[in-house]
């Protein structure tokens, strides 16, 4: 009834989209706490702009810009020797993007957390901005970050508007388990539906109580 | 030999002064609001002034005619806040070594040591700040400031939270360490009795002005009768 295969997809995408979305967002987030120009509100902007914008929009506008019409799309097909479009590859590019604010906002919340006093004392000491962002940022917002990743992981398990319009329903290399219980429900086989969604929910459920335990775990509600 | 111009906006209040300080230590003097903390600060690299020239033994660290700013880590500067501001997730030992990044291991080990003593606080290393009382978080501060061996302390009413004796011998002990070490320092306060204690040049500053400065019981002549008096009145009291 369920479809491990796309289980397993969903899985290693969600993975794999989490890794690259916290190498992303605690630098990106550092810079938006930390940093002092006025163009930063615009990055800031763009950054959650996946937020508003419908995933359908978003992915139609991947689909163009990695599709063979455009100068990026054809570069990258050149490098890779195949387009991103419809492919698992792709699929990690939209899912990054759509889940960027999902992942930038619990981070940016974590360091605005932290008190200046602590920044300023260790900027004094000789820490410059990677070593600030390491041994101060990061272990003090580790909950945020924790959220952030939990956030990012469920938000790409869930996806499906830019998985379909980028990635199409190709199993094995684009097809999710939103895209397996969309299928399903399109051809009235509920028993399997439910089965599908059911492991939708738990997931997502085991995820988020993983966050909750572990606050509580530590003992504190802090960053 | 420190000498600084700084002119500052900060909302309504205007900090604008002009100093040379020579002697070993001095004390800024001045009532809260005077703008002290944000000279510490602006010393420290912490802030830019709006214009300004600051100079420590020759070497210019700010410069806004030429846009030259010393980042704060390399204008080994020390500043112990009134806030100690030590980085809860470390105890108090690894909050010393938090500067001693460039030292090799063994040598960062002894240097924590050292410090920790000079501001008994020996016995405080492996306590995280959450279990330290306010003074003993301001003497692992003071070893943590003085760890990394700056040229130029800055002193922002350091021992606000120890008790009279305690905070007369620990300024005594650090006047020695600065001594010997040739650091300059600048310790800001609003009490007069610190200001005495450290026997030192004092700058008065009111409203973000440079009012005097002189020996402590010539600029501070009006303060220590007033001192006088207060102990009079409550001798009377009692």
């Amino acid at each position: 009834m369920i479809d491990w295969q796309a289980f397993a997809l969903t899985i290693k995408l969600a993975t794999i989209t989490t890794a690259i979305l916290l190498v992303i967002a605690v630098p990106l987030s550092a810079l938006l706490v930390l940093g002092k120009s006025r163009w930063l509100a615009l990055l800031e902007a763009f950054t959650v702009l996946p937020l508003v914008l419908p995933p359908t929009v978003l992915g139609f506008f991947l689909l163009v810009l990695l599709g063979l019409r455009t100068p990026v799309g054809r570069a990258i097909a050149a490098v890779l020797g195949h387009p991103l479009a419809f492919s698992f590859a792709g699929l990690v590019v939209g899912s990054v993007i759509y889940s960027l604010p999902f992942a930038v906002q619990p981070v940016v919340a974590g360091f605005s957390s932290v008190e200046p006093a602590l920044i300023d004392a260790a900027r004094v000491l000789g820490a410059g901005p990677a070593r600030l962002v390491l041994s101060l940022l990061v272990p003090l917002a580790r909950r945020s970050i924790l959220a952030a990743a939990v956030l990012g992981f469920l938000h790409t398990v869930g996806e499906f508007g830019v998985v379909l319009m980028l990635g199409g329903d190709i199993p094995g290399a684009t097809r999710t388990l939103s895209i397996v219980l969309y299928n399903q429900v399109e051809s009235f086989d509920y028993a399997a539906a439910s089965h599908t969604a059911a492991l939708l929910l738990g997931l997502s459920v085991v995820a988020l109580a993983a966050i909750y335990i572990g606050g509580r775990w530590r003992g504190g509600r802090n960053a | 030999m420190l000498e600084f111009r700084i002119k500052a906006q900060r909302g309504r209040f205007r900090l604008e002064v002009d100093s040379r300080f020579r002697s070993g230590w001095t004390v800024v003097f001045g009532p809260s609001g005077a703008g002290k903390s944000t000279i510490l600060r602006i010393l420290a690299g912490l802030e830019i002034p709006d214009e300004g020239r600051i100079v420590f033994d020759g070497e210019t660290l700010t410069d806004t005619a030429t846009n030259r700013n010393v980042r704060p880590g390399r204008r080994r500067t020390g500043l112990v806040a009134q806030n100690p501001a030590l980085f809860p997730h470390l105890n108090a030992a690894s909050n010393v070594a938090y500067g001693l990044a460039t030292l090799d291991s063994r040598a960062r080990v002894n240097r924590v040591h050292e410090m920790l003593e000079l501001a008994d606080a020996k016995g405080l290393a492996n306590r995280l700040p959450r279990d330290l009382s306010g003074g003993e978080a301001q003497r692992v501060a003071l070893a943590r400031s003085l760890a990394p061996l700056p040229r130029l302390l800055l002193l922002d009413e350091p021992f606000s939270a120890l008790d009279g004796a305690a905070s007369d011998s620990l300024l005594s002990r650090l006047q020695q360490w600065t001594t010997d070490h040739g650091v300059q320092a600048v310790l800001v306060t609003h009490d007069a009795t610190d200001a005495f204690a450290a026997g030192a040049e004092v700058a008065l500053l009111r409203e973000g002005s440079m009012y005097a400065q002189g020996p402590a019981a010539e600029v501070l002549g009006h303060e220590r009768q007033r001192m006088i008096d207060r102990l009079d009145g409550s001798g009377m009291r009692n």
